[in-house]
Order: structure tokens, then C-alpha cells, then sequence
């Protein structure tokens, strides 16, 4: 898959050279920073909130979170002239590791105009049990009775119940694995567009998960129906999707 | 001029004695790998060897020789392995480990194994050791443990007949302090990796498993009824733990904070790091107080024993039921998958033993 990907991104440094003009344009490649924040409804959420701070979703339901990781991969830059730039690699992005909040990727890029996406978690492709290692050292996979391959997210805390005593919420989203067998497995992969980014020396692409958003919309999430043993549910799975296709945004570029 | 010649003469002969005798000061140890069983190789990333402690031959001889050795006791009584005992995964049967002055813990002596691959470097329970060269201090100089002091070991082992050489051996000077002892120990300690039980063998295609064990992997695995791979890992994470810190609602009032009282955070509280569920055959008792003696109970427990407190992990998702209620049958089933991960060749690894 990897020299699959350097051979998309050797054609389109020949065809970008080939093609460009401006003897000003730095045509060295470089690698791009991703770099994650995350908000509920536009508040800020970080390392500090993690078991401190509650929120309000939309249905009303007070929570808490413990935990939050989740996966990036696929990155794909196309350029103005419509060639597929396809980065290698994949992320795995911790709240409470600041490190993992950045990821520079391992290809380079000619400099230019791009268009960007993302992907939130792995493509049926990509998505084949136990086959990286990091992800399996990280205890991210899914057991094979679940469907393989990996999380996508585990979102991890607590509510108030009708009781206002706290119960637990696993908001965990992988592929919708139908253990019945009634369902065929579905790619439950989010492709993330960014939209128009310019690829230079330093760039900084800075994305924003709204964490609101899964629990809200489409799907308006009740945590007292919908709270814990959601890998096994393919209905969830499918409504999750939905809802997290609104939860990531580009808030900005920055060249330093 | 004479003064001059006296001095080049004296110096030429310092430097000439220098080396003759830095025959063994320029000995190079030879580097030394892990042995790393195969899943392992292909299932989780390299082990961590810090760059300042590379595994050298000389270094994990020299650390299983001090491993040993009872002189690291105030009175000579113990070494690390009578806490942590090869033929018991590298831990002892006793609830808490009574000290040389007859002292007791609060706590279950840790098994050792597969330590290089704890990636995030907390040690113990409660994870207050950062690093194990830093955990492979501590108990020496505790009262309640081995209750001695590190000058007084290190001048110990200068005066062995056999250390300095050793030590120059394994790292290049005969000067022997507590961080040179504490390194060759952590290097030792980096060797004992056990992968090969039934269970290693049935994902490597070498065996089967009983109807029974299937079963116990099945609820082990799944979401409504044991899901322990959150915490514990699986198939595909060979380690079978997360080497993570979690509340699993052992206690409604914490009398041990754990890691919580390493961190000051009031979340952490009643926090203790995952054991492995590799050697359980061997480890009783159970938990980090030992509370349980046997493994029926540890699975009694999560069963329907659960305690609610602030900060149990959400992943203990059964709570309100007071666990995940499996019958007589998925409690037996599930012990005999625990029993699958027993490594008979680990705790009688001759290159392990005294």
C-alpha cells in the first residue's frame, strides 16, 4: 500500500514540476502538521477538563468524560489540477497526551494549493485485524467477535441518570458489526473534507472535533437508551457516523 | 631542566602504568537482544531499552547475580526474589510481603514479566516508579522491605571479591553506587518476558482450545458479558494488559488511594495500574491487596461485586447490576481461558532461576 501511495505521490511531483511556471514558488517538498482541538458546543476542551468538567448535550443529559481517543487516517491533498496526493499513515489522536495533538506527516508534498481530507478512523481497507502494531499495543483493536480491526473512538464517562446518580457511557465507534449476521459489515469511516488549504514551508493545519456534535445531529443522542455495549449495536454504529460527519471542522492554516 | 625531565619522566610512567592496568577499563561488554517470541514480534511494537542502559551480556548476568543476592537486605535475609519468586511469575503467594524485620505492606508483590514493553515507564502499582531503573531502588532502602541503605550495599559489593569486576565488565568502572546496580538489575528484569502459554500457541495455529476455553474467550471478549479486552487487551495485544491506570470498583471508600496519592489528583483516586492475565496459575493472591485468594473469586468479583465510588472506570459498565452477572458455567468457562495463558516455561526458564 505504501509504494502504492509514493507512485501517486512521484507522478504528481513530475506532473506539478512539468507543469509549473513560477520559478518563485519553493518546490521543495515538505510534510504538514495536523493539529487537533476539541470543543463541546464551542467550549473548549482539554487535557484539564477530563473528569472535571461537565457538559450539557443536546438532549439534555449532564455528562462527564474520562476518556477520549481517537483515529486518523487517510489523508488526501488533491491539487488544483485534480492529481491525488495520498499521504501515508494514521494517527491516533489522546486528549490527555499533548503530543498526540500534533502529527506531522510522514510524506511530503509539493507546495501549492490543495484541496484536504481526512479520514475518522479507517476505511474497510485500511481496517484489517491486528495488523498495526502501535494500535495494537495501545489496546485499540476489536476483537475479532466484534468485526476485527480497530476503534475508531473510544469516548468514555459518565452521566446523570432520572436518579442524578452517575452511570457509565462507552461511546465507542468502530464498523457496524452485525454479530447476528443479518447485516453485512459497513464502512463506518468518516472522509473528513477540509476544504482549500495552501501546502507551504511550515504548514499547520489546525482541525477542531466538536464533541457536541456526536450527540446531536442528526441523530439527537439519548445516553439513557444508548449508553454502554454500542460496539455490538449496528444500528448505533450507523447513527454514530452520521452524527460525527458534523463533528470535525478546519478552523485554520497557519505558515510559520 | 632537570625539574621538566623528573616531571616528563613521572608523567610517561603514570601513563604507561595507566595502560597496563586499563586492560579491563577498555573491555567492551557485547550487546545483548531480547527474546522475543514471535507474536509479540508481530502483534506489538519494539520493546523500550533506554539509551542509557543498552542490554549487554555482562550487564543481565551481572543484574541476575544481584537479583539474588541477599546482601541488598540490611541483614542479608532477602533478595528481590524473595518477594519475587521465579517459580511464581516473579512474585510470592503471601498477601503482602513481610519485610526483613518481620514489617508487612500494604500491598501485593507485582509479578514480573514483559516489563520493556510498559510503555508508559509507571511502575508498581500505583505507578509512583518512573522508569525500572528507578522502581529497582526503592525497595532496598525501604524500611519495610529489604530495610537497607545504598552506601552501605554499595560498599558491600566494592568489597566482594567479585563485583568490581563485574560491574567494569558490564559498565566500564569497578566503582560500584546504587544507579549501576539499579541499571544491571533493570536489565535483568527487561529479560523476563513470558509468551509462550497454550493460548500464545493457539494464535500461532499450534493447538487448540478446548470447547470450554473458546467459550471463556468468548465472554471474555464480549460486550455483554465479561468485556475485559478494554483493560486487558486480547488477541492481538499479546500482553493482556493495557499497563493503564483504572479504578475497577475494588472499593466504596478508598483506604488506599493508589495512584492518586502518587499524583495529587483527586480523579486518580483508587487508581491501580492492570496486571497482566498472563501466569495467573502462579499469582495468587490477587489484586493489589491480595483480598482475593483464589481466581473463582476474582471472577465472583467482577461477577457481582463491584463498589461504586466517584471515580470507578466507565468501563466497568455493569456497575449498576454490581457486575456483569455470569452464570456458574460462564465463570468456569471463563477461568479456563484465564488458565490458557499459563507460561509452564517462564517460571522454569533455567537462565531465571538462582
Amino acid at each position: 500500500m505504501k509504494k502504492f501511495y509514493l507512485i501517486y505521490l512521484f507522478t504528481f511531483a513530475i506532473v506539478f514540476w512539468s507543469c509549473s511556471k513560477d520559478s518563485d514558488i519553493t518546490l521543495e517538498p515538505v510534510n504538514i502538521s495536523l493539529n487537533f482541538s476539541h470543543t463541546w458546543n464551542g467550549q473548549e476542551v482539554t487535557s484539564s477538563a477530563i473528569d472535571t468538567s461537565r457538559f450539557i448535550n443536546e438532549n439534555g443529559d449532564d455528562i462527564r468524560i474520562t476518556r477520549l481517543r481517537y483515529l486518523i487516517s487517510d489523508i488526501v491533498l488533491t491539487h488544483e489540477s485534480g492529481v491525488d496526493a495520498m499521504l501515508t499513515g494514521y494517527h491516533l489522536i489522546d486528549i490527555m497526551d499533548d503530543e498526540s495533538l500534533s502529527y506531522s506527516t510522514a510524506d511530503e508534498i509539493i507546495p501549492g494549493e490543495y484541496t484536504m481530507s481526512i479520514r475518522f478512523g479507517f476505511n474497510n481497507a485500511d481496517n484489517q485485524d491486528g495488523i498495526y502494531n502501535d494500535l495494537n499495543t495501545a489496546s485499540f483493536d476489536v476483537p475479532a467477535q466484534l468485526g476485527g480491526g480497530y476503534h475508531y473512538m473510544q469516548l468514555d464517562g459518565t452521566y446523570k441518570n432520572s436518579n442524578n446518580d452517575d452511570d457509565p457511557y462507552n461511546y465507542h465507534v468502530i464498523r457496524a458489526f452485525d454479530m447476528t449476521g443479518t447485516n453485512e459489515p459497513q464502512d463506518t469511516s468518516i472522509k473528513i473534507s477540509l476544504g482549500s488549504v495552501t501546502v507551504g514551508v511550515n504548514t499547520q493545519v489546525n482541525i477542531q472535533m466538536d464533541l457536541y456534535e456526536w450527540f446531536s445531529n442528526p441523530h439527537l443522542w439519548d445516553l439513557s437508551e444508548l449508553n454502554t455495549m454500542l460496539m455490538s449495536n449496528y444500528d448505533a454504529q450507523i447513527k454514530m457516523s452520521q452524527n460525527g460527519a458534523s463533528a470535525f471542522s478546519l478552523i485554520s492554516i497557519t505558515q510559520e | 631542566m632537570k625539574t621538566f625531565l623528573l616531571l616528563f619522566f613521572g608523567f610517561f610512567c603514570m601513563m604507561a602504568c595507566s595502560d597496563a592496568n586499563s586492560g579491563d577499563q577498555t573491555y567492551i561488554p557485547i550487546p545483548a537482544t531480547l527474546d522475543i517470541p514471535v507474536l509479540f514480534q508481530d502483534r506489538l511494537i519494539d520493546p523500550l531499552i533506554p539509551t542509557n542502559n543498552p542490554l549487554t551480556e555482562e550487564g543481565i548476568a551481572l543484574g541476575k547475580k544481584l537479583f539474588f543476592d541477599r546482601r541488598l537486605s540490611g541483614d542479608h535475609s532477602q533478595s528481590c526474589a524473595s518477594c519475587h519468586n521465579p517459580r511464581n511469575a516473579f512474585t510470592d503467594n503471601s498477601q503482602f510481603s513481610n519485610g526483613i524485620d518481620g514489617s508487612v505492606g500494604t500491598r501485593n508483590s507485582m509479578p514480573l514479566f514483559n516489563l520493556a514493553w510498559n510503555f508508559s515507564d509507571r511502575f508498581a502499582w500505583d505507578g509512583k516508579e518512573l522508569g525500572l531503573e528507578q522502581q529497582a531502588l526503592e525497595p532496598v532502602q525501604n524500611p519495610i522491605e529489604m530495610h537497607s541503605n545504598w552506601s552501605d550495599v554499595a560498599l558491600k559489593l566494592q568489597q566482594d571479591t567479585d563485583y568490581p569486576t563485574l560491574f567494569l565488565h558490564a559498565f566500564g568502572t569497578s566503582t560500584i553506587d546504587s544507579s549501576l546496580v539499579a541499571k544491571a538489575i533493570a536489565q535483568f528484569e527487561r529479560t523476563l518476558i513470558s509468551g509462550n502459554s497454550k493460548f500464545d500457541h493457539y494464535l500461532m495455529g499450534s493447538t487448540t482450545l478446548s470447547p470450554q476455553e473458546m467459550d471463556g474467550f468468548d465472554i471474555f471478549t464480549r460486550e455483554d458479558k465479561g468485556d475485559c479486552f478494554h483493560c486487558h487487551g486480547g488477541e492481538n495485544n499479546p500482553l493482556w494488559t493495557d499497563n493503564g491506570f483504572h479504578n475497577n470498583g475494588l472499593d466504596a471508600v478508598f483506604t488506599d488511594l493508589g495512584l492518586g496519592a502518587v499524583t495529587g489528583d483527586p480523579n486518580d483516586h483508587g487508581k491501580f495500574r492492570t496486571p497482566s492475565l498472563r501466569n495467573l496459575a502462579f499469582t495468587a493472591p490477587y489484586m493489589h491487596d491480595g483480598r482475593f485468594t483464589t481466581l473463582d473469586e476474582v471472577i465472583d468479583f467482577y461477577s457481582e461485586g463491584l463498589q461504586n465510588s466517584p471515580t470507578i472506570d466507565p468501563l466497568m459498565k455493569s456497575i449498576d447490576q454490581g457486575g456483569v452477572q455470569l452464570s456458574s458455567e460462564e465463570k468456569a468457562s471463563l477461568k479456563a481461558f484465564l488458565l490458557t495463558l499459563t507460561d509452564h516455561g517462564f517460571v522454569n526458564h533455567p537462565d531465571f532461576q538462582e
